[in-house]
């Protein structure tokens, strides 16, 4: 964990209440794909813990959705504005644990953590396979990001207004992908449902309301077959081995 | 001049009175990776029972104005790993004061806790939870009356041989009388207060925020209730007082001070800034000078 001034490069709508924040600091203090930030907005108590999306010498970028009041005033910090960032939380995906192809799996904004990694694992020669889902066509993120890194993306949206109709378990049986592992991130319903359909092993990214977001207040601990986990601390990222549902 | 910032609770010797509170720092380790814990006065560690305990169900956190409502639980890994790995793995890093926090279900526990706290060599004080409002039939029970809280005291008091502070509630009608009769029972110290019950409402849910419906609510926003409370009970009581709730600057270390407090603890602003103890740390003795203030001490009580 490192405390970092970062300024707002941008700060733009990038789909339906959803907004991509770039950020720049001489030291993103950033290490693994599929960490976390925390970030102070003033005028709320707590900060706000946000999946890092992307990095790059000096910055990184956050998708983020307007949920409530404390992300509403996050949308509207001008470029040039200062934030307070807790950075280098969580423990990040495992790309070890892949040895030839790669399933992602996203839903909604757990598209965003996905990214990085899926940048890591095909840069290390990996075969990737992303599935990503949403609500309807102008919820999607990242899609033309992700193709630019693979053949093998799949949109569904449950609306069917883009893509497959239906959702991500829907789009994985009518691809039927090749993987030795997989990683996801989404809504836990459709973490529970990928736990039960997929075949093998694999990697889950949690989200939890969280107090310090660093370990140290125990606010967000989970139950797992290895014993008492901290979200924030131990995770986000889990392994199915450890998952209880 | 250079500033006098110690302080001495009980015969402990504290270099100043900043003390992050039980449960906002963990064991202390879990952040020396951003800080020399020793520039901290002391450390109050998380609060612990007789055996291991989960805690309460997700989520356990709300957001509200000016502070935070917890519902953790009393999560923690149960007394025999707090003698025999925290408090030595912390001794490792940390030369200030260690206070062991101890919360329990029965009188025997108390007791059976306190006496493997205060045996534990790294530990300074023992500071006994009376007040966690997150355990049905918990602590709260002790804490609200006078009999009782004075019950918790005299029964630890027989094996405790160290300082021995009762960390009080402020969810009572009369706390000059619960900390009188801690007093009276043995209790070297007082630590007041610990979380105010508190409660949040998912509008559009339309459910509560946190699992357990209510929790500890804590924060910026509490800050004049507890000073309230410390001041009523630094002055009717004679033994020393550490003050805790919603301290967020150095600022109000010294309000607290002023008020009665030998020591003030620091909590849930732990959270929103895990530098902030330092930070106070840093800034008090800019503030003594600008206040003509020298010897820290000097100034506990005088309001």
């Amino acid at each position: 964990m490192e405390k970092r001034k970062f300024n707002i490069k941008s700060n733009k709508v990038t789909a339906k209440n959803t907004y991509c924040l770039e950020l720049t600091a001489l030291e993103p203090g950033y290490k693994f794909s599929g960490e976390f930030v925390d970030i102070e907005l003033e005028g709320f108590y707590l900060r706000r813990p946000i999946s890092v999306c992307d990095a790059w010498e000096g910055g990184i970028t956050l998708l983020y959705k307007v949920v409530g009041d404390g992300t509403r005033a996050l949308s509207r910090m001008p470029s040039g504005s200062v934030l307070d960032v807790l950075t280098g939380l969580g423990n990040g995906f495992d790309a070890a644990a892949c040895r030839k192809s790669a399933l992602l799996v996203g839903g909604g904004l757990g598209a965003a953590p996905l990214y990085r990694f899926c940048k890591e694992l095909c840069s290390k020669g990996r075969e990737v396979t992303v599935i990503l889902g949403f609500n309807s066509a102008d919820e999607i993120v990242l899609e033309k990001e992700f193709r630019a890194l693979t053949d093998k993306v799949s949109v569904s949206t449950a609306d069917g207004s883009a893509g497959v109709k239906g959702f991500v378990t829907d789009a994985v049986r009518l691809l039927a992908p090749q993987y030795d592992y997989y990683y996801t991130c989404g809504p836990l319903v459709m973490m529970k449902a990928l736990h039960t359909m997929l075949e093998g092993s694999g990697e889950y990214s949690l989200e939890e309301r969280m107090g310090c977001g660093a370990g140290f207040c125990y606010g967000c601990s989970c139950q797992t077959l290895t014993g008492t986990k901290r979200i924030c601390k131990d995770g986000p990222v889990f392994k199915k081995e450890e998952l209880l549902w | 001049m250079v500033k006098d910032l110690s302080v001495n609770l009980c015969g402990v010797q504290l270099r100043n009175p900043v003390v992050p509170a039980s449960g906002t720092f963990g064991f202390g380790v879990e952040l020396s990776d951003i800080m020399d814990l020793n520039v901290l006065g002391g450390i109050s560690l998380k609060g612990t029972t007789r055996e291991a305990r989960y805690g309460n169900p997700l989520p356990r956190i709300a957001e509200c104005t000016a502070g935070m409502i917890n519902s953790v639980g009393l999560q923690n890994p149960g007394i025999d790993v707090l003698v025999g790995e925290k408090v030595p793995a912390l001794r490792k890093i940390f030369g200030g004061a260690v206070i062991a926090n101890i919360s329990g279900f029965s009188l025997e526990e108390y007791t059976e806790c306190c006496s493997k706290a205060a045996a534990c060599d790294g530990v300074d004080i023992v500071e006994v939870n009376v007040s966690c409002p997150n355990v049905h039939n918990g602590g709260m029970a002790f804490g609200t009356q006078a009999s009782s809280a004075a019950g918790v005291t005299s029964a630890v008091r027989k094996v405790c041989n160290k300082p021995l502070f009762i960390k009080l509630s402020p969810n009572v009608t009369d706390i000059v009388e619960i900390a009188r009769a801690c007093e009276d029972a043995g209790a070297d110290g007082i630590t007041l207060v610990n979380t105010m019950l508190g409660m949040r409402i998912d509008i559009r849910r339309r459910q509560p925020v946190i699992a357990n419906r209510m929790g500890g609510f804590s924060g910026r926003a509490i800050f004049p209730v507890a000073l309230r409370m410390v001041y009523q009970v630094a002055h009717a009581c004679r033994i020393p007082v550490m003050g805790c709730g919603g301290v967020a600057d150095a600022e109000g270390v010294v309000e607290m001070m002023m008020a009665g407090a030998t020591a003030v603890q620091v909590g849930a602003e732990n959270l929103r800034n895990p530098m902030v103890c330092p930070e106070i740390v840093e800034r008090l003795p800019h503030l003594m000078d600008e206040l003509g203030i020298d010897t820290l001490k000097s100034i506990i009580g005088t309001v």
